[in-house]
This record gives structure tokens, sequence and C-alpha cells, in this order.
């Protein structure tokens, strides 16, 4: 079939609409460009009742919530998950990396955990403190700017602490903590672990009249239907469609490969419409890369023409290289003291009131870097699995586990509510040697060839994960709880979770300095192809222990603002 | 039911539940419409075509599925609130069965051991002997060894533990089920912290520097505004 080309030309051509995406898309179209979004998923509003799972009843679905069609359940709003049908990917060795992918408007934003954490000072100049890994080439005073003009546009809960390396911005108020919440403080200080009121991007509090104010469902990973949650659609790309007629959004429309001229200018890009499997392309003097880390990676790599027959923007072999995830691990615990609660609506925000912030100096230790600690727990709403093992924990109390009839009654009601978790989640290093390429010898459904990683943790994040459970054991001790399971040993190495597993990969396309070393400059700027940028995580040199939306989005805003510079300089 | 005719429904009953499989449609168009759209839970509709298939479709037996509703009651006897049946459980293991095929042959084959097992002693199936007969049977499979991981318990144990945990799961994720258990959220409220006799029972309390920066609820619909340090001053 013939390639359909658009005889639309756009100023500039956005490639996904997640956080980055979205943030260029809002910044770009209000300053006056005509705007193209490319997306590979359909159309989605958490406001349209026909998408919306917010306040669904488990009973509505015939399956309860089970995860047999999405990943993290079936009210979950991705679209998405480590596999999608259609969309393979593959391994080097014995490699493991999971990747995940949500395919929709605004992608994996509708349903992540809204924790919006600034990098520090030190985590932009890691290599300083100890030699391990890139130092990025700006600081935190480059980016200060746009975090504060993110949180004033998009609205994030916390407190002000005035830590070294946990900035405070422009926050809403918290939430008050909750019971587990509590406990969890009080075995914390204990063991001299920081805790703090977590910061999270919900709507504590009314910012302007076209987003409501969160009404503590807990369901953020739904979607808010009142856009009180930072999503991309209802927080970016809806409000971006207000200021004119700027915005076009293709949706389904999975991006194959960016366009280039003779001069080896990009052009534009070409995309297969899912719905029709046409490949057609679209034109625009600025191509904005913002499908994910690898998913941008990718596009590059498949960007092969005469001029760049590397890949574009891959003069350096950089392309790919040093992708990292956060490193996570997990651990549960049964709070006898918290059993047979007295019921109240504890829902809260669609995420913790608290968290402990990385509090520890890396010199007694044993591992680089450090993480932080979420916790979870409380009266959530039942779904399926609840009431599974019913009465396992009666082991703890010198009570026979099993039975049937009306004891059962009794049991659940006596543990709900009375089991709590943490999760660290933390800093691992970028190295080269852990990365994503083009496989040569396998395409996906629509013809692109497919990424195959290579990816193996070192002693340094295995070490941290033994660490964390060590912590976490220790604060339970002190919470008067029990810890569940068994430590992980060695061999499982200490419960670190499988690369992607965190879905916080980023620098497959690093910023530097250096076009021989990085990809992109301190703009998101392709060093080789001046009109390229990348405003996903794929720029990120490294992770921190933070979450790394809120440094995505200030950074895409940086790099639109200087877009637009370099457009009316006619730079670019 | 003798032994041999118990063997007959069994051989039957495979053969019914292999043609389920081949997608058997029971219902009319209509009645299927009707069960599709009782469930409008924000699918896409991939997701919506998978569940129309599935709903299209029969697994088990009608025996199987007497026996699940049996168990049902024994796990769960009905009280005041109602029972397994209004809890829609039996319906949901039939879902789940086919919307996780690895619950079929652990379901299906331990149905016909317990059932063997019922003839063995009692010459009759499970369904058709005595509750107190019954009941003497899941004496015997209800009460795991806690040393033992669920996947190194013998499978008679392994049988009752899962259809013990679709029930649980079905009849506390119904309607009922969630009242029973006291869930009081899923519903547009404002969270000003753990009440203050709960905290009390518990030897808690909100520190006060804490609180400060927490969010005052009579103001929640103020627009923010902050003074040039971050400082929130509305």
């Amino acid at each position: 079939m013939q390639i359909i080309e658009s005889t639309k030309k756009y100023d500039v051509v956005i490639v996904g609409s997640g956080a980055g995406g979205g943030m260029a898309t809002k910044v770009l179209a209000d300053s006056g460009l005509k705007v193209a979004v490319v997306e590979a998923g359909p159309y989605f509003d958490p406001a349209n009742p026909e998408q919306q799972t917010q306040l669904k009843w488990p009973h509505e679905s015939p399956r309860r919530g089970a995860n047999t069609q999405r990943v993290f359940g079936e009210f979950d709003m991705a679209y998405g998950g480590w596999e999608l049908d259609g969309e393979p990917y593959t391994q080097v060795g014995d490699s493991q990396f999971d990747w995940y992918r949500s395919r929709m408007l605004g992608g994996r934003t509708n349903h992540w955990g809204r924790i919006s954490l600034r990098f520090g000072p030190r985590d932009f100049k890691g290599k300083d403190r100890d030699g391990l890994g890139e130092n990025w080439p700006i600081g935190y005073d480059d980016i200060k700017p746009y975090y504060d003009k993110v949180d004033k546009l998009i609205g994030v809960f916390g407190s002000k602490e005035n830590l070294p390396n946990e900035p405070d911005g422009f926050f809403l108020p918290a939430p008050k903590p909750r019971l587990h919440e509590l406990y969890y403080i009080k075995g914390a200080k204990k063991s001299n672990v920081k805790v703090i009121p977590s910061r999270l991007s919900i709507l504590t509090k009314r910012i302007n009249n076209d987003r409501g104010v969160c009404f503590y469902c807990n369901q953020c990973n739904r979607s808010c239907s009142v856009y009180a949650d930072f999503s991309s659609g209802s927080c970016l790309i809806f409000p971006a469609q207000k200021s004119g007629d700027q915005v076009d959004l293709y949706v389904d429309s999975m991006v194959r490969e960016v366009l280039v001229n003779d001069e080896g200018k990009a052009t534009g890009v070409s995309y297969i419409n899912k719905k029709d499997r046409t490949e057609n392309k679209i034109f625009g003097k600025v191509v904005i890369l913002a499908a994910s880390a690898c998913s941008s990676a990718r596009i590059l790599l498949n960007s092969k023409s005469k001029q760049h027959p590397n890949g574009l923007g891959n003069n350096s072999n950089m392309v790919g290289k040093y992708l990292h995830d956060s490193t996570g691990t997990d651990r549960m615990a049964f709070m006898p003291s918290m059993m047979n609660r007295k019921r109240y609506n504890e829902d809260g925000v669609g995420g913790m009131h608290i968290y402990s912030p990385w509090w520890l100096d890396n010199k007694k230790l044993d591992f680089p870097r450090g993480y932080h600690i979420e916790v979870w727990g409380g009266m959530g709403m039942p779904s399926y699995g609840t009431g599974f093992n019913v009465n396992d924990l009666n082991k703890y109390l010198g009570i026979k586990v099993g039975g049937y009839g009306n004891p059962l009654r009794e049991d659940i009601q006596k543990f709900y509510g009375s089991v709590m978790g943490m999760s660290g989640r933390g800093e691992a290093i970028a190295r080269e040697d852990n990365y994503c390429e083009i496989d040569p010898t396998k395409v996906d459904e629509f013809g692109i060839p497919v990424l195959r990683f290579n990816y193996h943790w070192s002693d340094f994040e295995r070490n941290q994960a033994r660490h964390m459970h060590n912590t976490f054991e220790e604060i339970i001790d002190n919470m008067g709880g029990i810890v569940l399971g068994d430590k992980p040993t060695a061999e499982q190495n200490h419960g670190l979770l499988n690369p992607g597993r965190i879905i916080h990969e980023v620098g497959t396309t690093r910023m530097g300095n250096d076009p021989k070393t990085s990809v992109v400059n301190k703009f998101e700027q392709l060093h080789d192809v001046k009109n390229v940028f990348i405003v996903d995580a794929g720029p990120f040199v490294s992770q921190a222990d933070k979450n790394p939306t809120w440094t995505i989005l200030a950074l895409a805003w940086r790099t639109s603002d200087f877009i637009i510079q370099e457009l009316k300089k006619q730079n670019i | 039911m003798d032994r041999r005719e118990s063997i007959k429904s069994l051989v039957l009953g495979s053969l019914v539940g292999g043609l389920a499989l081949e997608s058997c449609v029971s219902d009319s168009k209509e009645e299927l419409t009707a069960k599709v759209w009782e469930h409008q839970y924000g699918r896409t509709p991939k997701e919506q075509a998978v569940d129309q298939k599935l709903l299209g479709e029969q697994f088990f037996t009608p025996h199987e599925i007497e026996t699940i509703t049996q168990l049902g009651h024994l796990i769960l006897p009905p009280n005041e609130n109602g029972s397994i049946i209004d809890a829609g459980v039996p319906e949901f293991i039939e879902f789940m069965a086919k919307d996780y095929p690895g619950f079929q042959e652990p379901i299906r084959g331990g149905i016909m051991g317990l059932d063997h097992e019922s003839n063995t002693r009692f010459e009759k199936v499970f369904t058709s002997i005595t509750e107190e007969q019954q009941k003497t049977l899941l004496d015997e499979i209800a009460f795991p060894n806690p040393e033992l991981s669920s996947t190194e318990q013998p499978q008679p144990i392994q049988f009752f533990s899962l259809v013990k945990n679709l029930v649980m799961t079905g009849y506390f994720t119904s309607a009922i089920g969630i009242e029973e258990l006291g869930y009081v959220g899923n519903s547009p409220n404002v969270w000003d912290g753990v009440p203050q006799d709960v905290l009390d029972d518990h030897g808690l309390a909100y520190d006060s520097e804490w609180v400060t920066k927490c969010v005052d609820q009579e103001k929640r619909n103020d627009t923010a505004q902050w003074d040039e340090q971050g400082n929130l001053i509305s």
C-alpha cells in the first residue's frame, strides 16, 4: 500500500502524549505554534463515562477486578502492560528487562503513583561524590525555576522541610496520615529513619476552575474523572486544546521513524495508522520525541537514512546505552495491634500520605546512592484476592489455619486492615553495558523492528536491596509488627525486582556536553540533528532515588522554551 | 446416584466440558447482550469482546456447578446478609475458570477426586450425601499444614483451598459481602484524619507540628496562592 502524506505542515510534531509530550504540547501550543501529537494508543478522557473506572465496584465486573486483562487489576487505567499483543521485545542471553508500555492518550500518567519528587542538587552531580556514572551537564539551579512552574501549573501536595537534597516547592497542603502510617512514623523514628508528608500531584486544594479538588477515593490509578490528579490528558493536552486550533491529535498512530531531508535535517515522522494499517507521513519544522525512554531510542535507531546510516542522533553510538530503572523491593508486615479494627472511611488519596526520603550517608555503606521508602496498607476496597488465605495469619497467633463455615467470617473481619507494607525505590548506577538495541531478526505487527534488551544488576543494586530489607525488618519490629515472608537470599538477588519492574526506565538518550559520549545536549536537543528533541526520561544521566515524572515535566518545559526561542531566532 | 451412574455422568461431564472450550454459546443473543451490558466498567472494545466471548461460554457442567455451590454454602453458610448465591459466587467462579484457564484442571479434577472419595465412603457423589457426611470429608481437606507452602500441600487440600479462596473473594467483593465486611469507602468524602477514639484505642496521636502541614479542609475550595518563598497564603 502506498504511503499517505499529510498536506498539513506543522511547526512541531510530538511523538507521545505522556508527561513529556503533554508538557511540550501545552507550552508550545500556548505560544502559538501549530502542534501535531502522535499517540500510539486511543483517545482517552477519564471523564468519559464509557472509559471511566473510577468509583466502580468490584462486583460491576464479572472478574471482580482480577488482573487477567490489565496487569495491575482491571480497573487500573493503563491500556498496557509488560507484555503487549503484537508488540514483542527480546533479550540478549539471560538478560531479563521487563518493558512496560501504556498505549493511550496520556500514556502512563493515567495510572501512575503521582509521586512527584524534585531531584536535589546532589542528584545531578553523583559522579562528584562517588566517581560512578556521569554528572549531568546541568544542575539544580538550571531546573529549579521550571520545577516551580510545574508545581503551580499542575499542583503537588507536600510540606516545607528544608532538607538539603529534597528541595521544597510550591506545595498544596498534605493529607493527615492514616492509622498504619502513624504506626510507621512511630517505628521509623525509633530507627532514626526520617519520615515526612509525601509529595503527590493530587489536588488537596483548588488550583483553578478547570480541575476539581480531591474527594479522597484512593483511586488515582484509575485516573480522576474530575481531574484532581495529574494525568497528561486532563491537565496538559485538554487545556492546550482550549487555546484555539493549535493542536491536532493523531491517536492509534504508531510512529515508525523520523523522516529527514537531503541535508539530514528532520522533516517529520512516518507512522502506522493502527485502524486501517496504512503507513502515513506528517511533516513539521521540529520533531519532539516523547515516546518513553526505550520507545524514543527505538525510533531513533530505526530512523536509518543515507545521511544517518547508524540511526538518527547516533553518531556517538550511545543511543540505547545507559538504560537504567529504579531498584525496588517490597516487604509486608502483620500488625497484631491492628486486628479487629473499627470501621471508618480511610481511603484517603490514591497513594501514601507519608514517606521516607533517603536519610543516610553512603560512606559507611556497601552501596552507592540511596533509596526512599513508600508505605501502604489500610482498609481498602475489597477486590479480587480479598479473602484469599483468609486465616493464614492465625499461625502467628497460635490458632489453627484453615477450616470452613462461619469462623472464616470472623477471620476476615479480624484481619481486615491489619497488614501493611513497605517498598524501597532506589537509584541504580547507569552503565554503558545495560542497553537496548534493535533486534534485526524481528518486527512487531506493524512491521517495525523491535527492541532487544541487555540488562544486569550489579552488587551495588543488590546490596542496596539487602539494606532495604534490613531496614524494613527493623522498622516493622519497632512498630510492634510481624515481618511476613523470609528475608530474600543472595540467590534471590536480595529481593531486587527485575529491571523494568519499577517502570522508571531512563537514560537511553542521555544528555551531555560532549557529543561523543551523549545523545542530546543540555536542552535535550540531538547533538547530530538540531531540529530533533527528546523530552521523555531518555535524556536522564542518572535516575536519583526519585520518581522521574516531575523532572521529565520540568525539563520538557525548559526544552519547549528553548525551542520557541530557537524558532524565533531561526536557528532550527 | 450409584457409583456406575456417577462415572457415566462424569464421562458426560467431561464431554460437555470439552465442548464448552469450543465456545458453546448457551444463551440466546438477547440474553447474552443483557449479560454483557450488566457489566459497564470502562472496557476497551477489545476487552469488551473478551468479556462477551467468555460470558457466552459454559465451562462447568451442571453437576460441577452444583458441587461448587454446595461447597460454597459450607464455606460461607447463608446468614442474614444473604448467601453466596446472592453474591453471584457460582457465576464468578464459572467466569474465572474461563478467564484464567489455569483454574480449570485443578477444580474439575478436584471435584472428581472429591466425588471419588465420597463414593468410596458413602456410595454417593458429594452433592448427594448429607451435610454431616460432607463435613467429615471437608475436615480432612480444609486444614493445610502451615509449615508447607501452598504448592506443597496434598492435592485435595490445594483443591479445597482454591475453591475456598474463590468463594471468599467472590462473596466479599459482592455488594452484600462488602457491606458485611464493613468497607465504607469508594464514595466522595473528605479525609480529615483518624477518628480520635481510634487514635486513643491505639495509643497514638497526631504530632502538632505535623498537623500544621496538613490540609485545612475548610479552605480546600479556596484557590491556592503562595508567597515568593512557597508559603501557602490562601
